[in-house]
């Protein structure tokens, strides 16, 4: 296997995870996509360090994570309160932001 | 004395800027004195400089001032350039004389209207125009002058703004006009392509001086004659020959002073004023004066057989005035411009005076110009009807009156230059001339009243200001000719036309053949007995059997409707002409290109940006969806330009 | 043999995210991202980055998903109601974006023909990586503890119920 097919399947990974962030709907479902996103990138990360034979790919996987788990907490955190607020996880419905 | 040429235009000018300007709130006489004082002063110092210049010998009877630069552009420059010599001292004379004396006769007849100062502020404009052109020393500003006339023409013709016929007569003499002027400017624009000059004085010179270059175009239309040619067409407008001269009976329309002053004593004349200073042009370009000479001849018939039958005392006259414009252009035409000269100037009088006593005439029954409804004037008006039998003899022809010198001038020189066709043109023409007039004085002032009883109370000689100068132009009338007693007379030669010679030298003399002093005199008798025969026919239709001349008129209805209905021309140039450019204005120019093509250009760009809005404004839709669907793709547009172009 | 697992576990990662994205209802769509999450926590073991492979199933699929698990639970988790969609165009669009971002990407791909044999295991070795993120990366890490903290206040400040 070489790196070419890591890359590939990442990309894949990211493409899915950001149709997904478009198509949906759901809040949630939204996040979840951008998890989905991360993955990929942190795969192609390790993928690189990997080959190049560095470990700062790594390391940046580390970070990646913490970011995404602080997001991750943010986010829900804003869900709840849109839920509270408007009794809907629609993100269509959040659109007084027109022109 | 000849310092003051400048100020012949410019008082007349002074005069119509402060009536004009203040004129509302100055009292009626004052308005006339300014008005008429202008006047009189500008002939006084026309009176001034025409002696002037006769105290110079005869050759050096030619004085240029140029006054100002006008137009400066590279190696062109035109300047405001006076021209002084014969032809245009008489023109001077003519001009502000009889304008002075108009504008005295307008003092009586427009005293009751509102735009008093008004009407006087546009006649001492038209004095000024009419100056202006007559002195211009360079083609240039005698378009200025041309247009001027122009102007003030139509401004006069629809005086009566309230009217729609008179604001449509304004509307047709301007246009018209502006078609003859086409002809005008093409031709100073080829003057001064060939030449690149635009003086009088340097293109006559250059012509003059080069005979092999400009020769006498007898083989065909070289440059002489299209410009000659093109000149005429401007004149044809002006001065309403055929085809151009449907404008002038409407321009009737007018106050009567101004059909006087204008439309028959000044400014039609400009086109035979215009064509003799061009003297060394056309005498150079044979085609040209030939059709000069038979458009004028075609023309002086066309107009007199219309004339036989119109209603209109002031179309009657009108017509009169096309028909003895046709005489003057016969004159040029045929080599015998200074013939052409006399005449305008024994027509300016008494042509003004029969317009002035028509006026007085409509004025004493209170606005009827119907010569149907006229008759027995005589004994009511007096001073009118003496006046106007004056002008009417003048007018046929009769000797010793001054139209029949410059007529028979006139028919000679079409003999004697070999235009024998054109002589018996103008023959004819002098017999209905004559029959026409009388038509007019007996049906006027002669036989049985046909006027309302209404108008019999009102009917009153005209005031001293109108009659007085009635009769200032019926002396001219009758000895307006002595100054130009021809040869046959054994007086010697024209005094007349001895003075203006020094103004045709440069003009290629006409080819005279010789006759006898008896054959001219002859030919003087046979006009004469013309028109004797033609008052006499309207003497026996009119006076001693009226009603004979309705009987006829029943016999001949298709013809008499013809020449009533002045041969339909103004209907077919309605239909050929006006009709289909006002259809293809509306049409063609408005509905498809003004407002399919440039409004749906112009509205067209404003939907364009208003459809490119239409997509934009998706961006900031409010979803976050689509926000998010930008970034990616805003993402992938710049992985794909680093794939494909950077890569 | 590696490339069976890698085959393996990258079709599974990938179905899973598919899963993640098109199923209806938000849990089965948590639940299909723990097992990416695994999947992809394979694909590291195959990477020889053990600790990486670690982290992922503890933190990624142990915590953060429950939290995401908790969250929904909270908020009508088996909602199967559809929610209008106020921008059917987007449905289209999407996937033809992401094609032709992976054309390019392919292309790129295909001209820069990186990797080769991969290198020894040494530089990814447990050591290496902690001696690194302590020297060079020394200060990004105590960053992002403030990083955290600052999350974990926003969340509490966000979610409190106001009264």
């Amino acid at each position: 296997m070489d790196l070419n097919h890591y890359l590939i399947l990442s990309a894949l990974l990211f493409a899915v995870g950001a149709v997904g962030v478009i198509v949906r709907r759901n809040v949630i479902s939204i996040l979840l996509c951008i998890e989905v996103m991360l993955n990929a990138v942190n795969l192609s990360f390790v993928a690189f360090s990997r080959y190049l034979d560095q470990v700062h790919g790594q390391i940046f996987v580390f970070f990646v994570m913490v970011v995404a788990a602080a997001e991750a907490a943010v986010g829900l955190a804003l869900a709840i309160v849109l839920f509270r607020n408007r009794r809907t996880l629609n993100v269509d419905d959040a659109d007084i932001m027109k022109w | 004395m000849t310092d003051f040429l400048w100020l012949i235009p410019l008082l007349p000018l002074a005069g119509s800027a402060i009536n004009g300007l203040a004129g509302r709130r100055l009292s009626k006489s004052a308005i006339s004195l300014v008005a008429c004082g202008a006047a009189g002063l500008a002939f006084l110092a026309a009176a001034g400089v025409f002696y002037g210049l006769l105290a110079l010998p005869p050759g050096e009877r030619h004085i240029e001032q140029t006054y100002f630069t006008w137009i400066a552009s590279g190696d062109f420059a035109a300047g405001a350039q006076f021209l002084l010599d014969p032809l245009s001292a008489v023109m001077l004379l003519v001009v502000t004389g009889v304008g002075f004396v108009i504008h005295i006769y307008s003092i009586g007849y427009m005293h009751a209207e509102d735009g008093y100062y008004r009407f006087f502020s546009y006649l001492n404009l038209f004095l000024f125009s009419m100056l202006v052109l007559v002195l211009a020393g360079n083609f240039l500003l005698m378009f200025v002058g041309w247009e001027g006339v122009g102007l003030c023409s139509y401004l006069l013709i629809g005086y009566y703004f309230d009217r729609t016929s008179a604001c449509d007569a304004g509307k047709k003499a301007f246009i018209v006009n502006r078609i003859g002027d086409v002809g005008f400017v093409l031709g100073i624009l080829l003057v001064f392509a060939t030449f690149g000059e635009l003086e009088f004085g340097r293109v006559f010179g250059a012509i003059a001086a080069a005979p092999a270059r400009y020769p006498a175009e007898t083989a065909g239309i070289g440059i002489l004659s299209a410009v000659a040619l093109l000149l005429f067409v401007g004149a044809t407008g002006k001065s309403a020959q055929i085809p151009l001269y449907v404008w002038l009976p409407d321009a009737m329309e007018g106050p009567t002073p101004v059909s006087a002053l204008i439309h028959a004593a000044t400014m039609v004349t400009a086109g035979v004023y215009m064509v003799a200073r061009c003297a060394p042009i056309f005498s150079r370009a044979p085609i040209a004066m030939e059709v000069v000479a038979v458009v004028g001849a075609l023309t002086a018939l066309f107009a007199a057989t219309i004339g036989l039958a119109q209603r209109d005392i002031k179309r009657v006259l009108a017509y009169s005035t096309v028909s003895q414009l046709g005489y003057m252009f016969v004159g040029a035409g045929v080599g015998a411009f200074a013939s052409g000269i006399f005449h305008l100037m024994t027509h300016a009088f008494f042509k003004a005076l029969l317009f002035l006593g028509a006026g007085s005439v409509i004025h004493a029954l209170g606005g009827e110009q119907d010569l149907t409804r006229m008759g027995g004037l005589r004994r009511h008006l007096p001073v009118t009807h003496g006046t106007m039998l004056a002008g009417a003899l003048a007018i046929c022809g009769i000797f010793p009156l001054a139209g029949f010198f410059s007529k028979d001038e006139i028919l000679w020189s079409a003999w004697a230059h070999g235009h024998p066709w054109i002589w018996a043109l103008g023959l004819t023409t002098a017999g209905l001339t004559a029959f026409y007039m009388f038509r007019l004085v007996f049906l006027a002032f002669y036989g049985g009243e046909r006027f309302s009883e209404d108008t019999r109370r009102h009917l009153h000689e005209s005031p001293r200001s109108m009659t007085l100068p009635l009769v200032v132009l019926g002396v001219l009338s009758v000895v307006g000719g002595f100054v130009g007693l021809p040869a046959w007379m054994g007086l010697g030669p024209s005094r007349f036309e001895h003075f203006l010679e020094p103004a045709f030298e440069l003009a290629l003399p006409a080819q005279a053949a010789e006759h006898s002093h008896g054959t001219e005199f002859a030919f003087a008798a046979l006009s004469v007995a013309v028109a004797a025969a033609g008052i006499f026919l309207a003497h026996r239709l009119y006076v001693a059997r009226p009603g004979r001349a309705d009987e006829i008129a029943v016999r001949v209805r298709g013809l008499y409707t013809l020449l009533f209905h002045k041969y339909y021309v103004d209907e077919a140039y309605d239909r050929v002409f006006v009709r289909p450019l006002i259809r293809s204005s509306e049409d063609v120019l408005w509905r498809a290109l003004d407002v399919r093509l440039i409004d749906g250009a112009v509205n067209g760009v404003g939907r364009m940006v208003q459809a490119q809005a239409h997509l934009l404004k998706n961006i900031q839709n409010g979803l976050a969806r689509s926000y998010a669907a930008w970034i990616l793709a805003g993402g992938a547009a710049v992985l794909l330009y680093l794939a494909f172009w950077r890569g | 043999m590696e490339a069976l697992f890698f085959y393996l576990l990258g079709g599974t990662a990938l179905v899973a995210a598919v899963a993640v994205v098109a199923l209806r209802r938000v849990f089965y769509a948590a639940g299909a991202l723990i097992v990416c999450l695994c999947a992809v926590a394979g694909l590291y073991l195959l990477l020889e980055a053990p600790f990486i492979a670690a982290v992922q199933v503890i933190v990624y699929a142990g915590a953060i998903m429950v939290l995401f698990l908790f969250v929904i639970m909270l908020l009508d988790p088996f909602s199967a109601n559809v929610f209008p969609d106020k921008s059917r165009r987007l449905r289209v669009l999407a996937p033809l974006l992401m094609a032709l971002a992976l054309l390019a990407l392919y292309a790129m791909l295909r001209t820069y023909r990186l990797g080769g044999a991969p290198g020894g295991g040494a530089a990814s070795s447990f050591e290496r990586l902690a001696e690194t993120l302590f020297s060079e990366y020394l200060l990004p890490f105590e960053v992002t503890s403030v990083l955290i903290l600052v999350a974990i206040i926003g969340a509490v400040v966000l979610a409190k119920r106001r009264t």
